[in-house]
């Protein structure tokens, strides 16, 4: 009996999706959303099940397809997971099911909106099972691609209009406006896989054996040289994504202007991608490069999670708040990954998937804000937690775990990955990342407390708690941040098997 | 013993959870789930601790909770003689607050919620206490601080609270930033965090390594347990509901602090110097916050600040070593502190919910039990002779005394002066001069219900025979002493003889004279509300403005902080960063701009570009 193609049905269930929608559901939302829910459920079932069937002691990589493409060149379309990918999968699967219920009540375009939203998903789904670097970078520009549509027909400009002394800067740049954001994420994006095309092609010109397959590849081991520009070019490409600092500026406004499950979907998950393809590709198989270039990663890391945390500190638009929160909270996990330990890149991949999806759910409990306000600017509103208490207990869980509070998944990726910097050769990357949680309790809670407590802002009437499939993406997210938090050995086990040969591969 | 033990915890967690989930459809009978939830924890708790006595003592663990390479932390537990009293006390006077409750929180709209909150603390708390490692430590107590943000800011529609509730937060944050430290540093160092493996392995680590750890622990002690200087948020805690302000930011969380440090006992002793840091700043603190206590006119601020004290002198003893003392003092200051603030609370639900001293007066004919149990209380925390105060605080001062550090000894014992003073002070203000509310709020004024009262008279009980029943010093130390005797080393301290006699005689006069001092200034003629809020020297402003900390923390922290925040994130990121990433943008518009003009579309101008370069190419080749 020949095994099921799992990998292949995650990844192209959501596109067979976008083509039923796009061939059979117009002017029928309700079939759209109805499609839509049922290719991003088969996915996510079938990531349940290799999460829980995933052998932990074999480790390695499992539920392999492989499919030659084109011989001479060492094309193929090469599927595997490892624990690693595996929780990233599983990420993915709950943050497109949950994005496809925020965005329910969408009412432009639909069709086109979900048929895009689904073909990002399997671009996504594609990175993180890709064994062949060549098929991977196919998947890639599918992820990023879509995302320019997205923004720039159903995004939203913000109401901030500048003021004070730096607002000169603000009306220079037009920062605030969804054409403006669509086209400096795309071009930051685009601009960032140069750098990836030509590491890849690096690698496979030095690589010997003519092949773009991932795990020949680790097999065959590069020369220093090699190793130190191309990981830089990994670093620099995949970390454009990722949100490092100072080549993080695209996010906050990308993801301030994008529609509601587009924000969930880049922030919880496409970021992810670059962090991962830090990890896989540039740790994986550059590892001298990597002990090279971790001072820089790691110092540049925490430099992420301090200022982004402080700029997080400043903001009046809610969106950009959470935006900039993602640019600190990607520090860590670029930081676990920079200690080149143990706990450190456990830490840094259950971070991954911890931040993921805590700002999955701090975006969807913007966007319904937004919808019931009809604002996002945090001073206006006040208060709120009386008519909308559900809300308000989402939003607070999911400060709760960007803030670290044990229990909850932000929690245990941020101590792994304290615990791998004490570790690293660098143990003074500890302090400022300390601190980080620290500046993020400040703006989370005076986030929190402006909009949710205090006395009621008399602007707003008749706002009304989240309703029908709106509660399904809150509940979901909620539930599966608390259940990591008190469970996380279910997650951490599968990824230190993967974590290990890694750090082997390091040693040796 | 096994099954007792993990029903401590799951009974009120139990209860919280219900009505969290069914809070709305349960309503104004959310006690009927909350109360027996916290008696069944309190039977659970009489139950272990009867266990203990017999000398039996419990580990077990739940589920591994985080498995990361080399780390492994489980969701465990232990049971011993100190983590048998703490529960005792958390769940008792627990149970106690929680049946007063029903009576203060009566018509409250987030009864259920309230409830919930409150069973959830009673759970965070008892699973620290119960914790057999310090990163389960560490997860509750977070958790028992996220009560406390919940709970202060419970009416949260009262900017007042809604702001008490973050500064507790994030005050607590700056200490934990500390405890995280020396929890991670710790395990890099003894490899486990396991208590009795990391106290196995005390004597091992460096001096100057242990200090640090010991000291990053106490900082975290300094913010949980609100001494200097992270106490500033205890004080605006008292935005929460009074019950509130009893059980969490008297009794027991803000207790914390001592329990960890005694629990760390081995550590601390290793380090030495950390010992003494932990000394001279709970001593410090006591005097400090002590001062403050005398002047100021909200009822519920007096007892903060006397809470801030009196844990001051808890650190000092545990800070000299004298564990089982400072333990015994965290116990009865439980009960008489705790019976302060409800009966605080019964006075303001008598008032109609007025705080404020200015506008009490007179209250003792007309709520005869509050008035004599809260008179309990005061000569319980002042330390009259007797009460339960008097024998743990003695107890503090002899072993201080005889640990030979006189400088701290006459700073407690100051302490002692100034606590009976702002005590009777606080007495004297509301029960016992003239009455100074309007004539209308005076018309009102009326008795709590039995449900308020009977906890108070149980805690008033408690102050008085505690004392008496484990507190007396003997041969062999007290009984309380005895019974800790498997968890601390033994404190030598000089029972009788002329110098313990000549100590005890000169605390029973100090209390005697601050008795006095109040009795003059606010009992022998009638106090005008005017002169007690309205400061006129420099050091009566000093005081009563809490010798500006906050507007010194607000200057020197918060502010530049938000101010560097601005300016990173307007000018940094939106002027610098994106500044130079739109002006690459708009260079590469203008060069496309300008190369533009080279197409001109006139086919001559292209027949003469051709040539130039046909031109340039054979003079290029033929030049080399």
């Amino acid at each position: 009996m020949t095994p099921v193609p799992v990998l292949s049905i995650i990844t192209w269930a959501p596109f067979g999706g976008a083509l039923l929608i796009m061939f059979t559901a117009r002017h029928r939302p309700l079939a759209v959303r109805l499609i839509a829910a049922v290719s991003t459920g088969i996915s996510t079932a079938c990531s349940l099940w290799i999460f829980f069937t995933y052998d932990r002691d074999a480790a390695g990589f499992q539920f392999y397809e492989k499919l030659s493409l084109v011989p001479p060149l060492g094309i193929a379309y090469e599927l595997g997971v490892d624990g690693m990918s595996l929780l990233m999968v599983l990420l993915t699967s709950v943050i497109i099911l949950a994005g496809v219920f925020a965005s329910w009540t969408l009412t432009v375009r639909s069709q086109e909106f979900y048929a895009l939203l689904l073909a990002l998903v399997t671009g996504v789904y594609g990175v993180f099972v890709s064994l062949d670097l060549f098929i991977l970078f196919l998947f890639y520009e599918l992820a990023v691609l879509p995302m320019y549509l997205l923004i720039g027909i159903w995004g939203s400009t913000a109401e901030v209009r500048p003021r004070g002394i730096f607002a000169w800067a603000y009306r220079a740049t037009g920062v605030g406006t969804k054409e403006y954001a669509a086209m400096k994420l795309t071009l930051y994006l685009l601009f960032g896989s140069a750098f990836i095309l030509v590491g890849i092609f690096a690698l496979y010109v030095n690589g010997g054996n003519a092949s773009f397959s991932f795990l020949e590849a680790e097999a065959a081991g590069f020369d220093p040289i090699v190793q130190r520009w191309v990981f830089l070019a990994f670093y620099v490409g995949f970390g454009i994504l990722a949100g490092i600092w100072p080549l993080h500026t695209w996010s906050p406004d990308g993801h301030a202007s994008a529609p509601t499950a587009v924000s969930m979907l880049h922030a919880g998950v496409l970021m992810k991608l670059g962090a991962y393809g830090v990890v896989r590709l540039g740790i994986g198989l550059l590892p001298d490069g990597a002990i090279e270039w971790a001072f820089l990663v790691g110092t540049i890391a925490c430099i992420n999670i301090v200022y982004g945390a402080l700029a997080a500190m400043a903001q009046t638009d809610l969106k950009y708040v959470i935006a900039y929160s993602s640019v600190s909270h990607m520090g860590f996990v670029m930081l676990g990954a920079a200690t080149l330990t143990e706990p450190g890149l456990d830490g840094s991949v259950f971070q991954m998937f911890a931040h993921g999806i805590m700002t999955g759910l701090f975006f969807a409990l913007v966007g319904l804000v937004y919808e019931k306000a009809h604002s996002r600017e945090i001073f206006r509103m006040g208060g709120f937690g009386r008519t909308m208490p559900g809300i308000a207990t989402a939003f607070t869980i999911a400060g709760l775990s960007s803030l670290g509070l044990p229990a909850t998944a932000g929690f245990v990726g941020e101590f792994l990955t304290f615990l791998g910097a004490w570790r690293s050769a660098h143990p003074w990357w500890l302090v400022p990342a300390v601190a980080g949680t620290l500046l993020t309790a400040v703006y989370i809670l005076r986030v929190t407390r402006q909009i949710f407590w205090g006395p009621e802002s008399r602007e707003f009437h008749r706002l009304s708690d989240a309703s029908g499939p709106e509660w399904v993406a809150l509940a979901i997210l909620s539930f599966v941040l608390v259940v990591f938090g008190m469970l996380p050995a279910v997650a951490v086990g599968p990824v230190d098997t993967a974590v290990v040969p890694l750090l082997l591969r390091l040693i040796r | 013993m096994s099954t007792s033990v993990w029903l401590i915890p799951a009974f009120p967690l139990a209860g919280a959870l219900v009505n969290a989930i069914f809070g709305r459809a349960i309503g104004r009978r959310a006690h009927w789930v909350a109360v027996p939830a916290t008696a069944a924890a309190f039977v659970a708790a009489c139950v272990t601790f009867s266990g203990v006595v017999r000398g039996a003592t419990y580990t077990g663990q739940l589920y591994p909770w985080i498995v990361a390479g080399a780390l492994k932390a489980g969701v465990s537990v232990q049971v011993d003689q100190l983590a048998a009293v703490m529960l005792l006390v958390v769940t008792g006077v627990g149970f106690l607050i929680h049946v007063y409750s029903i009576g203060y929180m009566q018509s409250d709209p987030g009864y259920a919620r309230f409830f919930s909150y409150l069973n959830l603390f009673v759970f965070s708390m008892t699973m620290l206490v119960l914790a057999s490692n310090y990163l389960l430590l560490y997860v509750f107590w977070e958790a028992v601080g996220l009560c406390s943000y919940l709970l202060i800011g419970f009416w949260y529609q009262r900017p007042a609270a809604a702001q008490a509730g973050k500064k507790a937060f994030i005050v607590n944050r700056v200490g934990d930033f500390g405890f995280g430290l020396g929890v991670i540093w710790l395990w890099t160092v003894a490899g486990t965090l396991q208590y009795a493996e990391v106290f196995a392995r005390a004597g091992t680590l460096g001096r100057a390594t242990a200090t640090g750890i010991a000291l990053l622990l106490f900082m975290g002690a300094c913010g949980k347990s609100a001494q200097l200087p992270l106490h500033t948020w205890l004080p605006d805690a008292m935005e929460g509901p009074t019950p509130v302000s009893a059980l969490i930011h008297a009794a027991t969380m803000v207790t914390a602090g001592v329990y960890m440090v005694a629990r760390s006992h081995a550590l601390f002793e290793r380090s030495g110097v950390a010992l003494e840091v932990v000394a001279w700043v709970g001593g410090v603190t006591a005097i400090f916050a002590a001062t403050i206590a005398l002047v100021q006119t909200d009822i519920k601020r007096v007892l903060a600040y006397s809470t801030i004290s009196q844990l001051g002198y808890m650190f000092a003893a545990v800070g000299v070593g004298a564990y089982t003392a400072g333990i015994f003092h965290l116990v009865t200051h439980a009960f008489f502190k705790a019976l302060l603030f409800l009966g605080a609370g019964s006075i303001i639900h008598a008032l109609g919910g007025e705080q404020d001293l200015r506008k009490m007066g007179g209250l003792a004919p007309r709520m005869v039990p509050t008035a004599v149990t809260m008179t309990i209380g005061a000569a319980g925390l002042a330390g009259v002779p007797g009460f339960a105060g008097f024998f743990s605080k003695d107890e503090i001062l002899a072993a201080i005394y005889d640990g030979g550090s006189l400088g701290l000894w006459s700073l407690l014992l100051l302490g002692a002066f100034l606590t009976s003073v702002y005590a009777f002070r606080l007495l004297f203000l509301a029960f016992y001069c003239a009455p100074r509310m309007s004539p209308e709020a005076a018309h009102h004024v009326h008795e709590s219900p039995t449900v308020m009262t009977v906890p108070l008279m149980v805690l008033a009980a408690l102050t008085v025979v505690t004392g008496f029943a484990i507190g007396i010093p003997s041969g062999e130390g007290t009984l309380f002493a005895q019974f800790l005797a498997p968890v601390f080393p033994p404190h030598e301290v000089e029972h009788g003889g002329f110098g313990a006699y000549a100590l005890l005689l000169l605390s029973v006069i100090v209390v005697a004279a601050g008795f006095l001092l109040a009795w003059l200034l606010y009992a022998t003629r009638p106090v005008a509300p005017e002169d007690l809020g309205r400061p006129r020297t420099p050091i009566h402003a000093l005081l009563f403005n809490a010798y500006y900390v906050d507007r010194m923390y607000d200057a020197v922290i918060v502010r530049p902080l938000f101010a560097l925040s601005v300016l990173l994130a307007r000018g940094f990121d939106a002027g610098v960063l994106d500044g130079a990433v739109n002006a690459v943008g708009r260079a590469v518009v203008a060069w496309a701009q300008g190369l533009r003009r080279v197409q001109t579309g006139y086919v001559v101008n292209y027949a003469l570009t051709m040539l130039l370069g046909v031109v340039a190419l054979v003079g290029f080749l033929l030049s080399r």
